[in-house]
């Protein structure tokens, strides 16, 4: 992760190769260079003025230093150019550094203070990189200047910074560990950070330095659920990973009503029909005791949000989430993660290694999740060996009665292949399945005899291996197979096939009576030169023939033993001896050998033929300590289910931010996405301004009703879908034509559509306003239709409340007049309240007072009293819709003394019936976590033609997501929502030009959307654009020296976070509109905002 | 997590380290070189290599050894896709790619993946969608497997910050997908809609993968009769490669190999049309074929001469296809239309198909 940005700044290296004299001096071409009198060389080099010397000398010592050649003793001359101006140079020097500096301590101390003033620097860059660079010098006595580096980034300005600042935490504890509570301090800080980009690096530090405080997550648990999408992959791999291991302490098993019939993986092998009624018992049993489980809404927070991950093009990703499903989901979700696992068997090999492996320990708990998939574990004659192996795991894994044929004819294939490793690991395959599907044993055990007659020693020695083990299951049926075999050890040399061929005959001498003489016959004949593990079973056959025909065998066995007394390997010596005592009856051997037919002839259990993935997975899925299927070094085990699950409201969170206030509902979208949500709200407007527009040119017929049906999503959906038909055909028709000429057709069809935007009354509006209610509506739809899983009754009836309710709030935010054009015409905007906005102060009195507090000169900038021209009514309750009692509201701008983090939103009552309306007030808010509303009080009744103006206040946690709630009377009830734009979820702030700079240089990076305008030709003026801006947003303006820039500020209002906004003029009417703030969404959203009440 | 870093190349040189901690010494790559002699051939050396101290995880491409040194737990497709694209990037930075003179400095914009700033004087946009199609097929010609890998990708040189979408006549054959993290993923999940501001230059928008599950077309066939005879030591060869389902489109780029048994000594072989090769070390059979004209379907046939005294090989080779058509998305996957928004210049937009054969396998 942190390579990169390193790489990046090495790069930079590269750009002034074309040096032309100095890249070739004497001393290095000349074969009589020593490597002394090279380096002698290239201190010279660093000791000259010039920058591109200094960067050629550099440039040739870290290739040094990366071909592994040992540039030590140029530390001295090195070091020295530490503080070069050339920031090539420096960059080199950096990687010079982090390499020798822990071999060089004492002259690396030379280097520190550089790097302390680099951390100072007002460049987030600069300060970042010589944090960097500064924790990663080993040099343990900068310790405490590392520790003070850390603490001071973590509270830096820019994430950036406080992101390597989070990277530096695990390089100063791996250097002195004794920094782990100060360290642990730092983490417990980043971790509340709401950036993306420091979430995974600090989750990261958290791993490497206290994975045990699992403590410090809950507060963070939501927000990093949330963040999670949009934090850089490799962040998603290590945040789900801990996430993993937090839940499983948290939360109680999903699938614990299962649990008991998971113990016994045996009978879910065979499936659900052999279950016995005794186990039921108990399971009822169990289940009575256990209270019906309920997931945590917090437990499928975590589901749902990782789940959208498995498309990610990172394997990494893919399979931690995969893991995290096979870990905490209910056995009936985990299921989807199959499809992405086997879509990652396209790629890289290694990948292909590693996913495997993680399969095959998964297809033997969760069988039924990869059988619709068992083809794309087919074996091809080109894939590595290794990967052949582990894909016939997994697909003998995956046998079942069922498909157990298609799954041997596979096999078939694959015993003749070339490869004959690949061969020896089928014939084990084959013999598992023998073993766990009855109907196909005897099958697998003919084919498998008949490859004892196959060409390669090496697959007839793993045959006989495997009928063995088959053997041992009904050997009485099987006395042809064991002659057969008896017969192969004339032929057979490989050792361990010998070896099992002698005990088959051994053990099952009793069928076999005639032969097994024999063979031991031979065998002693040939006992000397075996090897060692035949011979053990030689000792073995010959024990066994003289307790069973000891007539027949006895010299034999005398033979054999005495052989063994001599051989030079002690085990079979020591077996000798052993053996004697216990089957030759002696009189001191005692009573041991009464029983000695019993000891050797005992009935054997069968060997379980099972794969050596077997229970892996106590391991967390997808780890190294689980590939290798051993504990690896900082391993954290994977903690099992709590019987009880402990308190959930350690994750409650009082102080509220605008991260968290979204945790539950989907429509977080809009804030969890801050760089989409915006553009989203900006792409679904343009685009169905152009492609409405495309279809009255294609075909006039539709014109007239194309503009008519653009509130419904659904018809203007069908339309285009028609038209795209019909242009596909074109294209195709014009497809002789070229691109050229498709290009100019479009820029034709461009051109005419252009045309109605001009046209009529607020032309250019009205495609936008057409694009944001279709953009609501289907946002709407989207939401309802989350509705309706997640909660009840009232949510699914708000959706079929008219469209008007909604959509409305968000379009009229354009002003007043285009409500007009929504609603048919049969609405007439109230004028605003006058007698309710007491303290309008006109632009100019603000700058007035602005001169006079300068003197106080407070560096906190103080709030001021709102200002603003013109006021816009939204439309809260239409006439319609509501019966006849319209509601309206507004911004007033006024501060909301009850509570300074809301905004106070004024809301005014017509009554437009014959009766009275009585007690008009709100009622069950449904609102995002975090976000508050302070009702207005009841008013008691209201008179036929009365108006009533009430205040309520609203915390939106600086997000711009709507507050939906109910407003009652005393026979009805309305579902509403009240959306702010973005403008009004700030107070103005008085600052000087000064504070404002300096402000403003806090919040770069990040943290400044910058974009370009052209000003129109009505909004040149001063007095113009003061006004807009101000209507568009609730600022102040912050004076100014400089005669073509504009500057104004203000604070949200739930966190007082800083917005600044710069609009700077340019020749002609271009202009640039900067916005500064720590909160990204909100500056990217007022960006358009004030943009678009600029251009109109 | 990555400790150091070597590259090892194809003669055992370790030739480029890389620390980003104290110095693991190269020494440690020993337990790599024995994995690696154990494993015989590059590509069965496994990918986590555990030694007493380290553990060495590695890729292999481009026949160089990526080799990282790791000494705590870690999920090991971090690490393995990590040096992926490592390599990728090399590829990128190094590589004749039009794109090399361009590392990412987006790392603090709000679009991470795109620099700022961007200019051209021809905009323009290209997206090629490629599909590849994964099959075996058994002895008598019928599919036993067969599977699409597709991927949409792109080439953007637009100026600025252009925010595209793109639509698909069928966007439900997209069901397996995985994207470029620039993709609105809510947008597609409820539009079916590709949304996103593009990175600069040629990058993967998106892959998918049609699976087994679906019925998909075959567009060749192999006809084939090889036969060893156990009496003598002449084997018969006879390939016919020939069109099936190929949408009216000419398949092309046509290479047929084969590994042969190892009792092949050599081969005498006339093709019909194309080129061919026998290495008798390797005993790879290699037939460069070219197009295939249906009327006259291109074949190989000869004999095979086996090493005298030895019975007849008990496997048949397997035979590996490889083709192109042009376009032809062989799913079917069409795209609907591209649209550019944010910005106000008219791009040159341009789509292209095309099928391959991917790991094409022909049981013989």
């Amino acid at each position: 992760m942190s390579a990169s940005p390193a790489y990046s700044e090495e790069k930079g290296g590269s750009s002034s190769l074309g040096e032309p004299e100095y890249g070739h001096d004497p001393a290095s071409g000349g074969i009589f260079s020593s490597d002394y009198k090279r380096h002698d060389d290239l201190k010279e080099m660093l000791d000259s003025n010039k920058d591109s010397l200094k960067l050629e000398a550099m440039k040739r010592i870290v290739a040094m230093i990366a071909r592994g050649k040992n540039a030590s003793d140029l530390f001295p001359a090195v070091v020295k150019n530490v503080a070069c101006k050339n920031i090539e140079v420096k960059k080199l020097v950096y990687v010079y550094l982090v390499r020798y500096a822990e071999e060089q301590q004492d002259l690396a101390l030379l280097s520190i203070s550089t790097f302390q003033r680099g951390l100072k620097d007002p460049n987030q860059l600069i300060r970042a990189s010589a944090l960097r660079v500064l924790s990663s010098i080993r040099v343990p006595i900068i310790v405490p200047i590392m520790m003070l580096a850390i603490k001071e980034a973590a509270s830096d300005m820019s994430p950036y910074v406080r992101k390597t600042a989070a990277h530096a935490i695990p390089k100063l504890y791996s250097l002195d560990s004794d920094q782990k509570d100060q360290l642990i301090e730092v983490i417990e800080k980043l971790l509340a950070d709401k950036t993306t980009l420091v979430a995974g690096s600090v989750v990261m530090a958290f791993e490497e330095v206290c994975p045990e405080r699992i403590d410090l997550i809950h507060k963070n648990y939501r927000k990093l659920c949330n963040l999670l999408i949009d934090v850089e992959e490799w962040g998603q791999v290590v945040i789900i990973n801990m996430l993993t291991r937090y839940a499983r302490t948290q939360f109680l098993s999903p699938n614990q009503n299962e649990s008991l019939l998971e113990e016994n993986p045996e009978k879910a092998f065979y499936g659900s029909d052999e279950e016995d009624s005794k186990d039921d018992k108990l399971d009822a049993a169990s289940l009575v005791k256990r209270k019906p489980y309920v997931m945590d809404p917090d437990h499928r927070l975590l589901l749902r949000n990782t789940k959208p991950l498995l498309q990610s093009r990172n394997a990494a990703v893919v399979m931690a989430v995969a893991q995290l499903y096979f870990h905490l989901a209910p056995k009936a979700e985990v299921g989807v993660i199959a499809k992405a696992l086997v879509r990652l068997l396209r790629s890289h090999s290694e990948v292909q290694w590693v996913v495997l492996q993680n399969v095959a320990t998964m297809s033997i708990k969760r069988r039924g999740m990869f059988e619709p998939y068992l083809k794309s574990f087919y074996i091809r004659s080109t894939d590595p060996t290794q990967i052949k192996i582990l894909k016939l795991e997994v697909l003998t894994n995956l046998a079942n009665e069922t498909n157990i044929s298609t799954i041997l004819r596979e096999f078939q294939t694959y015993i003749r292949s070339m490869d004959k490793d690949f061969v020896a690991a089928t014939i084990q395959a084959i013999g598992r399945c023998a073993t766990n599907i009855g109907k196909v044993r005897d099958t697998c055990l003919n084919g498998l005899v008949q490859l004892l007659s196959n060409r390669d020693e090496l697959v007839v020695a793993e045959s006989v291996v495997v009928i063995k083990k088959l053997l041992q299951m009904q050997p009485s049926q099987h006395s042809e197979i064991i002659k057969h075999m008896a017969k192969l050890t004339d032929n057979i040399q490989v050792p361990m096939a010998r070896a099992s061929i002698l005990w088959l005959i051994g053990e099952y001498c009793e069928h076999v009576p005639k032969i097994a003489p024999d063979v031991l016959r031979k065998m002693a004949k040939s006992f000397t030169g075996e090897e060692d593990i035949v011979k053990l079973q030689v000792i073995n056959l010959a024990a066994k023939l003289y307790l069973t025909n000891s007539k027949q065998s006895k010299l034999l066995t005398q033979y054999v033993l005495n052989l063994a007394k001599y051989d030079q390997n002690y085990d079979i010596r020591d077996r000798a001896r052993f053996i004697r005592q216990l089957i030759v009856p002696t009189e001191k051997s005692g009573a041991l050998n009464k029983y000695a037919k019993k000891l050797f002839l005992a009935q054997k259990p069968a060997p379980i033929l099972e794969s050596s993935f077997k229970d892996r997975d106590h391991f967390q899925l997808g780890s190294l300590s689980h590939l290798l299927n051993a504990k690896a070094v900082g391993y954290q085990e994977l903690p099992d289910w709590p019987d009880e699950a402990p308190d959930p409201s350690v994750r409650n969170v009082e102080v509220p931010e605008w991260t968290k206030c979204t945790s539950r509902e989907k429509r977080k979208e809009k804030v969890e996405k801050p760089f989409y949500s915006d553009s989203e709200g900006e792409s679904g407007p343009t685009e169905s301004a152009d492609s409405e527009p495309e279809s009255v040119s294609e075909s006039e017929s539709e014109s007239g009703s194309s503009s008519s049906e653009s509130g419904s999503d659904s018809g203007s959906r069908g339309e285009e879908s028609g038209d795209q038909s019909e242009e596909e055909e074109k294209k195709k028709k014009k497809k002789k034509k070229g691109k050229e000429g498709e290009e100019e057709e479009e820029q034709g069809k461009k051109g005419k559509k252009k045309k109605p935007q001009h046209e009529g009354k607020g032309g250019s509006e009205t495609s936008w306003e057409e694009g944001s209610i279709s953009e609501s509506s289907s946002s709407e739809s989207d939401s309802g239709s989350e509705a309706e899983e997640s909660q009840s009754e009232p949510e699914s009836k708000r959706r079929t409340t008219p469209p008007s309710s909604k959509p409305a709030p968000k379009a009229s935010r354009k002003g007043t007049k285009e409500i007009s054009l929504l609603d048919l015409d049969d609405f007439t905007p109230a004028p605003p309240q006058p007698a309710s906005s007491p303290a309008i102060v006109s632009t100019s009195l603000v700058t007035d007072l602005e001169g006079l507090t300068l003197t106080d000169a407070s560096l906190t900038p103080t709030m001021l009293s709102p200002v603003f021209s013109t006021v816009k009514t939204y439309e809260l309750l239409h006439r319609m819709a509501g019966e006849g009692l319209s509601v309206e509201y507004y911004f007033n701008r006024q501060p909301f003394p009850p509570d300074p983090h809301m905004v106070a939103v004024q809301i005014q009552f017509s009554n437009n019936t014959e009766s009275e309306v009585k007690n008009l007030r709100v009622s069950e808010p449904k609102l995002v976590s975090g976000m508050r509303i302070q009702e207005f009080q009841e008013i008691e009744s209201l008179a036929p033609g009365d108006t009533a103006n009430v205040i309520m206040g609203i915390d939106f946690c600086d997000s711009t997501q709507a507050a939906n709630f109910q407003l009652c009377t005393h026979s009805r009830q309305f579902y509403v929502s009240i959306q702010p734009p973005v403008g009004e979820l700030m107070a103005p702030v008085f600052m000087s030009e000064n504070e404002f700079k300096k402000e403003q240089g806090k919040l770069t990076g990040m943290s400044e959307i910058t974009e370009k305008l052209t000003l129109p030709d009505k909004c040149q003026s001063d007095h113009t654009i003061v006004q807009r801006v101000t209507a568009a947003a609730n600022v102040s303006r912050v004076p100014c020296g400089v005669d073509n820039e504009y500057r104004f500020a203000a604070k949200t209002v739930t966190s007082g976070s800083l917005v600044l906004i710069t609009l700077e003029r340019k020749e002609g009417a271009r202009a640039h509109l900067t916005v500064n703030s720590e909160k990204m969404v909100i500056g990217t959203m007022l960006v358009q905002d004030v943009s678009q009440a600029l251009a109109q | 997590m990555i400790h150091s870093l070597f590259l090892i190349n194809s003669s055992g040189d370790i030739f480029l380290e890389k620390h980003w901690k104290s110095v693991v010494s190269r020494s440690v790559c020993d337990y790599f070189f024995e994995a690696q002699e154990r494993a015989t051939e590059a590509e069965n050396v496994p990918p986590v290599i555990p030694t007493p101290h380290h553990y060495l995880l590695n890729v292999y491409r481009h026949k160089i050894f990526f080799v990282a040194v790791i000494q705590t737990e870690v999920p090991p497709l971090f690490v393995i896709e990590f040096l992926h694209r490592v390599v990728d990037t090399f590829q990128d930075y190094f590589g004749s790619t039009n794109v090399g003179d361009q590392l990412p400095t987006g790392q603090l914009s709000v679009v991470p993946w795109r620099r700022t700033g961007v200019k051209y004087t021809n905009n323009e946009a290209y997206f090629d969608v490629i599909e590849e199609i994964d099959a075996i097929i058994d002895k008598s010609g019928s599919t036993i497997t067969a599977e699409i890998q597709g991927v949409i990708d792109a080439c953007v040189k637009l100026t600025g910050m252009p925010d595209l979408t793109l639509s698909f006549m069928n966007p439900r054959l997209l069901d397996d997908v995985s994207f470029h993290p620039c993709v609105r993923f809510k947008r597609w999940e409820s539009e079916r809609i590709l949304s996103f501001i593009p990175p600069d230059g040629n990058f993967r928008l998106l892959s998918y993968h049609v699976s087994a599950q679906n019925l998909v077309a075959i567009p060749v066939y192999v006809k084939h009769n090889i036969s060893f005879r156990d009496s003598s030591s002449l084997g018969r060869f006879e390939i016919t490669v020939g069109p099936k389902q190929t949408m009216g489109k000419t398949v092309e780029g046509v290479m047929v190999t084969s590994q042969m048994p190892k009792g092949v000594l050599n081969m005498s072989l006339t093709p019909s049309q194309g080129m061919h090769t026998f290495d008798p070390v390797t005993k790879l059979l290699s037939w460069d074929v070219g197009k295939i004209n249906p009327q006259k379907l291109p074949s190989l046939k000869g004999t095979m001469s086996l090493q005298a005294g030895t019975s007849k090989p008990d496997e048949n080779p397997t035979i590996n296809l490889q083709f192109k058509i042009q376009q032809l998305a062989i799913s079917g996957l069409k795209v609907n239309r591209l649209d550019m928004y944010g910005e106000k210049y008219k791009p040159f937009k341009g789509i292209k198909y095309m099928t391959k054969a991917g790991k094409f396998q022909v049981r013989t």
